[in-house]
């Protein structure tokens, strides 16, 4: 049966890889070619996420070989539980935000770039299935490619815009100083073991090369998955993409930097410690640093793309547990940390996704991304405010949604070295614990402060007053993400088949995924998430009934004697987080113009404050900036006609086989002479 | 068994007031006032719940949610947390992460409501609760750390009967009797005591929890109210598991104790309440880093 499934799949990749194909055929006016693309997409993320989902559940592993597609070796994929576990996102988001588009970016109105996102989108999302499922080096970088050169073209969909092409330059540069890496890792791993497969590294090969490795692996895939110091492309590429694509870009594409990261440790036995504290002190420093940017960002898209940045943190915090782990041989650690590991790469790939898709709606209605131009949109846009505060509880993490679930699995698996004393590792892990909940108090302030901002209290401009719902193709897909979230926070049970397999598969060596039907309490999780749901309904019910809310008056809020207050006295965005950022400003190196008033009749004043980032701004562009100053000379080489590259490339092949000539031989065959 | 949760889930509804009217006969005796009648907050329950509401213009069903998820999260946190020595009625694995996040859950719908007014008064509170939450949420967390390495157990449950094996070694004393101190400091600001705020006073521009729910009035007002009683019930239960328990045998001792020790918090709380003014908002961050520092040394202190 294996078999059929991993064939469905393949058919649902080579669909939503030519999903937008057809719509070429189409004139720009023309809408049918978006509704066969998204149909596609949709057929597509069914297909392959059910498939994926029986995968899962059946736990078998397929091995397909095809001889001689690729000159000189087979090609290899393969199907196991984690792959699986990975493709059921893929294909449910990736549709979920396909449909979103019909109705966010429409071939009608957006004449010029719709077949273009279309096309590449669909590839995108064919290569992140690829990625998955390879199993030897040239299909994984030959997917990992198109899927990162798709990525590109889709962040500069509005490349009429400067940032925007900024943004996509600077990904561009760091995707492919990540694919170097990945070469080198792959290269490394080929002198290892002789193939090209993905195959683990005898145990007894030299320390060295596996240290290679780890480090290269965890710079090429660091950088994919936005971990702290790498994240520099990150937030302006998912500021500037259109939302659905920022929510696939977030919500999927991210997680293939933490795939491939599992899938090359699992080549990798019996890591030293060292390793998993490495990790997790990332994964930490990655979740307080990623929310704590956030905190001082304007821009909902900005900031909702800094959060995925916490979120990789908590995941990687899981991965280091589950290292340090395997390293010391306790298999409940394995279990625990990679299960909240995985378990949170779903969780975030649907709540980011439903809250991308809401901050696209409430740009789509009022056309602005600036959370201080917006306000009042919970009485104009219901049901968008209502699903964003949705994805807004579940990323704070807070109970009884999917958030607080994984990191209650990370929880667990970080106190557990606490509960056996002597353990040399225990304080690292532990006070991983106590950035965990600082970050989630971090990241409730933040989301208090988008949610109050965007959708609480008066409308704060023309554009937010103006504002209205959006439609039911926008709206559709919101509710399904939506509705993933409140299933698996209400019965974490439904996730625990899942996880055990997928856990299963990493941690083979360990043979212990059994162990997490009874690690974790899931029926009492249950169990305490319906009795806070039914606590709130029984309250409600009871004011109902016995008419407690019935005499009710309507008046402005209360000015404290004063005439009532105006929009533009409610506290905005940035005064909310004013005292957070006060205190962190050792780190985040705010910039403040103006503001300060004096004397008695004080002149109107103007205060701009803004927190930019501390790699892109602070250090790459000044590098960049100097770098073109000194390398000014180099321009006469680059001159732009394709002669002279054709020659350049003419000239470099010869010197390559210049090399081959045996020139040592000869000269010695001449003094021979 | 069942007498022990029926008890726990009376007191957890009934008592809390009854502590807020404690508190305040405590502050009346020590400022030579006649004060009010201890049963004062229940009247003031009574009557606000048959009062007619009157809502802001601006506001949606987010703001009449507010004081019903809180009052609902600091309930189910009150399940959590065991009174005394005798057992909770919800207890389970990892539980003590459940109640530092369902209490979180209450802080985020109370300070939403308060931006759902869009009064700017109601948004500074909602800043300050939510600012000062992640400094008092690492000493939380230090401070349940030091009680998780005291018992090896990741329930409140059993967190608490460890101790008493190791009554009087002397390290495991100092560390929890340093993070109790923390934990005191998280007691006061998290249930908007002096000297952080002034559950006293309303509409100063210091103010933080009475400041968010300014626009709240009747029923919901008498939610707001219960749900605070409630939540300083819970935090004072929550901070007796860091002091170094008296050992017993029979239940009904049990609840004895539990009763008086939860007197002699009250008449804490109410002697600092007296002795000291509240700290210029400033100062607030110090005082709380202060707190995590406390229970981050009990902490250091377990890492023999």
């Amino acid at each position: 049966m294996i078999r059929l499934w991993m064939n469905l799949i393949l058919l649902a990749v080579v669909l939503s890889g030519l999903s937008g194909a057809w719509g070429l055929l189409s004139t720009g006016g023309r809408a049918w070619g978006q509704w066969v693309a998204s149909a596609c997409m949709a057929v597509a993320g069914v297909m392959g996420a059910g498939a994926g989902l029986v995968a899962l559940a059946e736990n078998k592993t397929v091995v397909m070989q095809y001889p001689g597609v690729l000159p000189g070796m087979a090609m290899h994929l393969k199907l196991d539980a984690l792959a699986a576990f990975f493709l059921v996102l893929v294909f449910v988001v990736g549709a979920a935000s396909s449909i979103y588009g019909l109705g966010y970016w429409p071939q009608r109105r957006r004449r010029r770039t719709a077949r273009k996102l279309q096309l590449v989108y669909g590839l995108m999302i064919a290569a992140m299935a690829m990625v998955t499922l390879a199993a030897d080096a040239v299909v994984f970088l030959t997917a990992w490619e198109v899927m990162a050169v798709a990525g590109f073209f889709l962040i500069s969909t509005e490349d009429e815009r400067a940032d925007t092409r900024q943004a996509g330059w600077v990904y561009l540069v760091a995707t492919h100083v990540g694919t170097l890496s990945l070469f080198g890792v792959f290269a490394l791993m080929h002198v290892a073991t002789h193939s090209y497969e993905l195959v683990a590294i005898p145990p007894a090969d030299g320390a060295v090369v596996r240290l290679s490795i780890f480090l290269l692996a965890l710079l090429g895939f660091g950088i994919k998955a936005g971990l702290m110091p790498l994240h520099f492309w990150l937030p302006g590429a998912h500021g500037n993409a259109p939302s659905h694509v920022s929510a696939t870009l977030s919500g999927v594409l991210l997680k293939m930097g933490i795939y491939g990261l599992l899938r090359i440790l699992m080549c990798l036995p019996q890591p030293p410690a060292a390793w998993g504290v490495v990790v997790l002190l990332l994964g930490a420093s990655s979740a307080v640093l990623g929310v704590a940017f956030a905190l001082g960002q304007h821009d909902i898209k900005r900031l909702l793309a800094y959060h995925s940045i916490e979120n990789i943190g908590i995941i990687l915090i899981g991965l280091g547990v589950a290292l340090i782990g395997v390293a010391d041989r306790h298999p409940m650690w394995v279990v625990l940390g990679m299960a909240g590991c995985l378990l949170h790469v779903w969780n975030h790939g649907l709540f980011k996704s439903l809250l991308f898709l809401g901050a696209g709606s409430v740009i789509s209605a009022t056309g602005s991304r600036k959370v201080d131009e917006l306000g009042g949109l919970a009485r104009r846009m219901p049901w968008t405010a209502g699903l964003f505060l949705l994805g807004a509880w579940a990323i704070c993490g807070l109970p009884p949604l999917n958030g607080f679930i994984s990191e209650l699995l990370v929880y667990l698996g970080a106190l557990e070295p606490a509960t056996h004393a002597g353990v040399g590792a225990w304080a690292v892990i532990s006070l991983a614990a106590v950035a965990l909940a600082v970050a989630g108090a971090l990241a409730l302030a933040c989301f208090v402060k988008a949610y109050g901002a965007v959708f609480l209290g008066m409308p704060r401009s023309r554009k937010a007053l103006q504002a209205s719902e959006v439609g039911r193709a926008m709206l559709g897909p919101m509710v399904v993400l939506g509705g993933m979230c409140l299933v698996i926070g209400l019965f974490p049970m439904v996730v625990l088949t899942p996880l055990e397999h997928a856990v299963g598969v990493w941690s083979r060596q360990m043979g212990s995924a059994e162990r997490l039907a009874t690690a974790v309490p899931w029926r009492m999780l249950s169990i305490a998430a319906l009795a806070l749901v039914a606590g709130v309904g029984l309250i409600w019910l009871v004011m109902r009934r016995t008419g407690a809310m019935r005499t009710r008056r309507a008046e402005p809020t209360w000015g404290c004697g004063y005439a009532q207050g105006t929009a533009r006295m409610q506290y905005t965005a940035s005064s909310l987080a004013q005292m957070l950022v006060g205190m962190l400003r050792w780190v985040l190196l705010p910039v403040q113009q103006g503001g300060a008033t004096a004397g008695l009749f004080a002149e109107s004043k103007r205060f701009h404050s803004e927190v930019p980032d501390l790699v892109t701004d602070r250090m790459l562009f000044r590098f960049w900036r100097w770098m073109q100053l000194r390398l000014r000379p180099m321009r006469r080489v680059q001159q732009g006609s394709i002669q002279r590259y054709l020659l350049y490339i003419l000239l470099v092949l010869f010197g390559l086989l210049l090399t081959l000539v045996p020139v040592w031989t000869m000269v010695r065959r001449m003094l021979a002479l | 068994m069942l007498i022990n949760t029926v008890m726990h889930v009376v007191l957890l509804a009934a008592a809390p007031p009854l502590m807020l009217g404690l508190i305040q006969r405590t502050k009346a005796w020590l400022t030579g006032r006649k004060g009010p009648p201890l049963l004062q907050p229940y009247y003031d329950l009574y009557k606000l719940l048959r009062k007619g509401v009157v809502l802001s213009k601006t506001t949606t069903w987010i703001f009449r949610a507010g004081p019903m998820v809180t009052l609902v999260t600091v309930l189910l946190g009150g399940l959590l947390v065991p009174f005394g020595a005798s057992a909770a009625p919800l207890h389970f694995k990892g539980d003590v992460i459940l109640l530092i996040y369902v209490l979180a859950l209450g802080r985020f719908f109370t300070s939403l409501a308060a931006l759902d007014t869009g009064s700017s008064f109601e948004g500074m509170g909602a800043a300050r609760e939510v600012t000062f939450a992640c400094l008092s949420e690492a000493a939380i967390m230090l401070g349940l750390l030091v009680l998780i390495k005291f018992s090896g157990s990741l329930s409140l449950n059993t967190m608490l009967r460890a101790p008493e094996e190791h009554a009087f070694a002397m390290l495991p004393v100092a560390s929890l009797m340093l993070a109790a101190v923390g934990m005191f400091i998280v007691l006061l600001a998290e249930n908007a005591r002096i000297p952080v705020d002034d559950p006293a006073t309303h509409l100063e521009l210091t103010m933080i929890h009475e400041v968010m729910v300014l626009d709240h009035s009747g029923p919901l007002l008498a939610l707001v109210n219960y749900g605070a009683a409630v939540k300083l019930f819970v935090f004072a239960a929550l901070f007796l598991h860091f002091v170094p328990p008296v050992p017993m045998g029979s239940p009904a001792l049990n609840w004895a104790v539990f009763l008086a020790e939860m007197l002699g918090v009250a008449l804490t709380i109410g002697f600092v309440e007296s002795l000291m003014a509240r700290l210029r908002l400033t100062h607030v961050p110090t005082l709380l880093v202060a707190a995590s520092l406390l229970c981050g040394f009990g902490f250091i202190l377990m890492l023999r």
